[in-house]
């Protein structure tokens, strides 16, 4: 499948992989570059891979409260909430972020590996509830455009007014209507901008006129993990609870989400391993799935791993026995056959000094 | 980064690895299409001066941000010096492959392997 920007990613020299199916752009000049611009300037992404779906009707809260792991009734009108998506078990299917639109309608943005399955689960838990849960991914194309010039570049070229933080306006973008969210997965300030898929090549080309770098997915993978933010297929899956994924702040049990037991009896009683952040303390990178060590014994995995462009060193996440999951405990990463030197550190690993908060 | 080349004067093995050979001795490094589709090398660990290297097996690694990539010898032979410049300064095997990104240089032990690498116009066709 292809993005409505497509085009553009190939005008640009971006080299192209497949993700979840998708002609994604990994980088166009380079995964170090397109980072950097982030930290320090702007850069945008297409990500009109991600999925959304529009919950509408009398019973939408119920719905979701029940679906979804944070308190749903918390979201105001008009603000955003991120939420685990657990099965019976605890298990995470999903992480998502849940923007209310109207008093009875939400909108989800989903992962796009797990678009599908979390359409036809949410199908299934809607029986009972006067609900319509409606797949519009095809309704937008999805532009995060983030960094410290970010939001005054995005304001300025499309002539909106970003909202706050975690919030989300009805805006009107290349004249059609648009949804611009204050959110992101960068660690850095910006906004995410939903917005037509006909209007999206000419929107790409005047953020490019103005000065914004295209990041590719390679970008958007060493920000999060520097921001520590979970990717699901690698620090979050359906094997793992919400509380060993260090998410029990976004689990609000006694509104009887599904998983909620598990959850709950994870919280009580600990869970033998939990995520944990880490640096390299010397040379070395990390890469997913290499094994934690402490001597002789393998004491985690490593979840996500990578070179970090701003600590210029390597970081990742593992999960780890809990009670090595504290930082400035001292492990050895096992790098293809190499004990590297590691040391469990606090979260968020790189935190930007245009942001005070997470 | 500088742009495409395949110097005449090297050798080149098919897994994108060169070799520029002066009597029993040969230097090697990345071809120019090896540290492309890479892209920014930002971590080289170089091996260590006496390891063997045998032809077609790899010898070291070199890592983009994302990425890891064996590095294959194109030839048999133990090591004799390794460019240590290139840990602190990975990149150089971006902007010059050839020459300041070069990784080891070997004592050559099968002379006669000599006969199976390619020469520039053979490497070039065979990247289509």
């Amino acid at each position: 499948m292809r993005t409505p920007l497509y085009e553009k990613h190939v005008e640009a020299g971006a080299k192209i992989i497949d993700f979840a199916g998708w002609e994604m752009p990994v980088t166009y000049e380079g995964v170090r570059e397109e980072h950097m611009a982030v930290r320090t300037h702007a850069g945008m992404f297409d990500v009109s891979h991600m999925g959304e779906v529009e919950v509408e009707g009398h019973g939408a809260l119920a719905f979701l409260q029940r679906v979804l792991s944070n308190d749903v009734a918390a979201i105001a009108l008009g603000g955003a909430q991120y939420s685990c998506l657990c099965a019976e078990d605890g298990g995470v299917l999903d992480d998502l972020f849940a923007y209310r639109l109207g008093g009875d309608r939400y909108l989800i943005v989903t992962n796009s590996a797990n678009h599908a399955a979390d359409l036809a689960w949410l199908g299934r838990w809607s029986r009972g509830f006067d609900v319509a849960v409606r797949d519009v991914a095809d309704r937008y194309a999805m532009l995060a455009v983030q960094g410290p010039h970010a939001r005054a570049i995005a304001g300025r070229v499309l002539g909106i007014d970003p909202p706050p933080r975690m919030r989300v306006a009805a805006e009107r973008v290349g004249r059609r209507p648009a949804l611009v969210c204050g959110t992101g997965y960068t660690g850095e300030e910006g906004v995410e901008l939903l917005i037509d898929p006909e209007v999206a090549p000419a929107i790409w080309a005047e953020l490019l006129d103005a000065g914004v770098v295209p990041c590719g997915l390679g970008a958007r993978d060493t920000l999060r993990l520097e921001a520590c933010f979970h990717l699901h297929g690698n620090d979050l899956t359906p094997q793992r609870n919400p509380i060993e994924a260090g998410l029990g702040w976004c689990c609000k049990e006694a509104t009887g989400f599904v998983g909620a037991e598990a959850v709950a009896r994870a919280r009580a009683e600990g869970t033998a391993e939990r995520l944990a952040p880490f640096k390299i303390e010397g040379a070395g990178i990390p890469r997913q799935g290499n094994p934690v060590m402490l001597g002789d014994e393998e004491v985690g995995t490593v979840s996500s791993g990578s070179f970090s462009p701003s600590l210029e060193i390597g970081i990742g996440m593992a999960y780890v026995r809990s009670e090595l999951a504290e930082p400035a405990s001292e492990v050895e990463i096992d790098v293809r056959g190499k004990r590297r030197a590691a040391r469990i550190a606090s979260k968020p690993l790189y935190a930007s000094p245009s942001r005070k908060e997470r | 980064m500088a742009d495409a080349s395949y110097p005449e004067e090297l050798l080149y093995h098919p897994d994108h690895d060169w070799a520029q050979v002066d009597g029993e001795q040969a230097t090697f490094g990345i071809t120019w299409y090896a540290q492309d589709s890479l892209g920014e090398v930002v971590f080289y660990d170089p091996p260590e001066v006496g390891a063997k290297v045998s032809k077609d097996s790899p010898y070291a690694e070199v890592e983009s941000v994302k990425a890891v990539s064996d590095v294959i010898a194109p030839l048999s032979g133990e090591i004799v010096e390794v460019n240590e410049a290139l840990a602190d300064a990975p990149e150089r095997i971006n902007e010059d492959p050839y020459a300041g990104g070069w990784l080891i240089k070997v004592r050559l032990s099968e002379p006669g392997e000599l006969e199976s690498l390619l020469g520039a116009a053979d490497y070039v066709a065979l990247l289509g």
